[in-house]
């Protein structure tokens, strides 16, 4: 993964709240044994689909990414350009795929979403943990500290938990005494 | 000791390392279900990083999602393919696998608990947000993505936040012809479908207790679709009976899994479920159910746009071309059972398909067992192979667009059953009731 600092870039604008991860890949596209490509198969149901080329900042109404755990959903997104998606609340597992990956969950109180309009330039700061429109509002979200560290560093989980290798062996033997 | 709820009490048990501020808890999974779809790019990390698989005996393998439900080889070159990966990858890293051939094959949420694999107190954990299932014995199993099956599959923990909890509980006894499906689908509607977000649920109450296992696996199942992580019912004689069957030996340290009396959930909601009636979705997402003879609520325009419904619309005798039975919500005997019922001595309406897909080939040979293929069949319905089938609409099995469908399963997301396809999510009473008489239908005039 390559570290993030900030993310400068024009916002795209989906409407609906509840956005899926059904509608964001459909099922059929989920039959390839790798993570690349999937970004031309993006919203591929929808009869207006959201040219991602106009931005890297999607901005999703409430509970973006929720249904299914699909990593194909997030891969899809950054193979198409996304790098950030901004929402009042993004579900659980979409969340904890995308900072997997690299594509930033900035959640913002339904206020500042408010604001948040088709082609505005948005400055999304991860070490300061504030998102600001250009020449407008800012607003500061929460990202839990590790996965903010991972973002900034480039470095992803499972390094830390091969890390972790003793203490699982320490634990696996107190568990197999239990 | 500090009181604790079910949760904590399983939680606590499986920390490896404690979360601190700055980093998530390390917790160890007890169980890893792995399927075709979500695992392959995750092999190709462990592969990529030259990594084991830290405890196969504790990874089982089966395939369900791309699978198709008619008998031979697999038609689709992509599904085929990612078949034989899996099958590769199984192969390679000594995993337990459960394949086309085998016939303790069926949808991984099924065929945990059938295999035994699925008990009271365990982290169970898979690439499919359905996980929750497991639930009903009292483990806390959720769906996770695919680097977390990387990361699974390498070190058998992962890295989380502890989620809040919620307690729901149901008091009151399910009326004739309301079933596990209709108190999920209740649920659901009442605390929305983000209502759940960042918590697990505990089910708690008579009318949860009342349930069989498999009822317990269709309430947790659906807590996904409330969009919270995990669903959970304490362990009780049903399960231990449930194991027993299935010869696991019953620990009496399970007896001990439960909400201590005083233990506080971060929230609480009770009901009371007496006065339930079968409920059917009418929207894009679970949360938009009604009771069967209930009106289209004023909604935003663009979910009844896609469905072809108006608001103040009463659903009963709303033409219906496909009716499903199946998926990992409501594919096991005591559902196929309860279809049967409805369909025995009648027959499929004209015009209409109707498919039965069984959730493993336990249950399809337990099923023909008892001679339920046969009431299926000559009533004029579709007998499959088990697999997640028109759940997901992976391996052929699709709604045409603009078809409408009456479904078992769990999400009736736009083309979630087939691009344009319109899906009503109801129990399979209520769908079997659909397929003879071709319309939405209030099963309890037929019972």
């Amino acid at each position: 993964m390559q570290p993030i600092r900030l993310i400068r870039s024009r916002c795209v604008v989906l409407a609906a709240d509840n956005v899926d991860t059904d509608q964001i890949i459909p099922a059929r596209f989920l039959k390839g044994t790798t993570r690349e490509g999937l970004g031309r198969h993006l919203f591929a149901d929808w009869a207006a689909r959201p040219p991602a080329e106009d931005g890297q900042v999607l901005v999703a109404g409430a509970n973006f990414g929720c249904g299914s755990s699909r990593e194909h959903a997030v891969w899809a997104l950054l193979d198409a350009g996304f790098r950030a998606v901004v929402s009042p609340k993004i579900a659980d597992i979409f969340r904890a795929n995308a900072l997997k990956n690299g594509l930033v969950p900035v959640v913002v109180e339904p206020e500042f979403h408010r604001l948040l309009r088709e082609g505005m330039d948005v400055s999304i700061d991860l070490e300061s943990l504030r998102i600001e429109i250009r020449g407008g509002p800012a607003a500061a979200f929460a990202l839990d500290p590790f996965a903010r560290y991972c973002l900034l560093n480039g470095v992803d989980e499972m390094g830390f938990l091969l890390a972790q290798s003793e203490r699982i062996t320490e634990y696996e033997r107190r568990a197999c005494e239990r | 000791m500090t009181p604790r709820t079910l949760f904590e009490k399983i939680w606590d048990a499986h920390v490896v390392r404690p979360e601190t501020a700055d980093t998530p808890a390390v917790l160890f999974v007890d169980l890893h279900l792995i399927h075709e779809v979500t695992s392959p790019q995750a092999f190709a990390e462990l592969r990529a990083r030259g990594l084991k698989v830290r405890r196969p005996e504790r990874t089982v393998a089966t395939m369900d999602h791309s699978t198709p439900t008619v008998r031979g080889p697999i038609a689709d070159p992509q599904a085929a393919a990612q078949v034989r990966r899996l099958e590769e990858n199984c192969r390679e890293f000594g995993i337990e696998l459960h394949g086309m051939d085998s016939d303790r094959r069926g949808i991984v949420h099924v065929i945990g608990p059938e295999l035994g694999r699925t008990r009271p107190g365990m982290t169970i954990v898979c690439g499919d947000s359905h996980t929750s299932t497991h639930g009903a014995f009292g483990a806390l199993a959720f769906g996770i993505g695919t680097s977390e099956v990387g990361h699974v599959l390498a070190t058998q923990c992962l890295l989380q936040r502890k989620p809040k909890t919620l307690a729901i509980r149901v008091d009151g006894r399910l009326g004739p012809g309301v079933t596990a499906k209709d108190l999920i689908l209740a649920i659901i509607a009442k605390i929305g479908v983000d209502g759940g977000t960042g918590h697990v649920i505990e089910y708690l109450g008579p009318a949860v207790r009342a349930l069989s296992m498999e009822e317990r696996m269709t309430v947790c199942n659906m807590s996904i679709e409330a969009g919270a992580r995990a669903g959970l019912v304490a362990p009780d004689e049903a399960t231990f009976e449930y194991l027993a069957a299935r010869s696991v030996p019953v620990r009496e340290s399970w007896r001990s899994l439960r909400s201590d009396e005083d233990a506080r959930h971060d929230r609480e909601i009770s009901w009371d479920a007496s006065a339930l009636e079968p409920m059917i979705t009418y929207g894009t997402n679970p949360a938009m159910a009604i009771p069967i003879g209930g009106e289209v609520p004023h909604e935003d325009g663009r979910a009844l746009r896609y469905m072809g419904l108006r608001s103040g619309q009463k659903l009963l005798g709303h033409p219906v071309d496909v009716v499903f039975i199946g998926s990992c919500t409501n594919s096991r005997l005591s559902d196929l059972r309860q279809a049967a019922r409805v369909f025995k001595g009648r027959k499929v309406a004209p015009k209409i398909r109707a498919l039965v897909v069984p959730g493993s080939r336990a249950v399809k040979r337990q099923a023909e067992a008892e001679g339920l293929d046969r009431v299926f069949l000559e009533a004029g319905a579709e007998w499959r192979e088990p697999g997640c089938s028109m759940c997901i609409a992976m391996n052929g099995d699709q709604l045409q667009p603009g078809q409408v469908a009456v479904s078992t399963s769990n999400r009736n997301f736009e083309g979630r059953q087939g691009a344009g396809g319109r899906t009503f999510l109801a129990s399979p009473l209520t769908a079997a009731a659909a397929a003879v008489t071709g319309a939405i239908t209030d099963v309890r005039e037929m019972l």
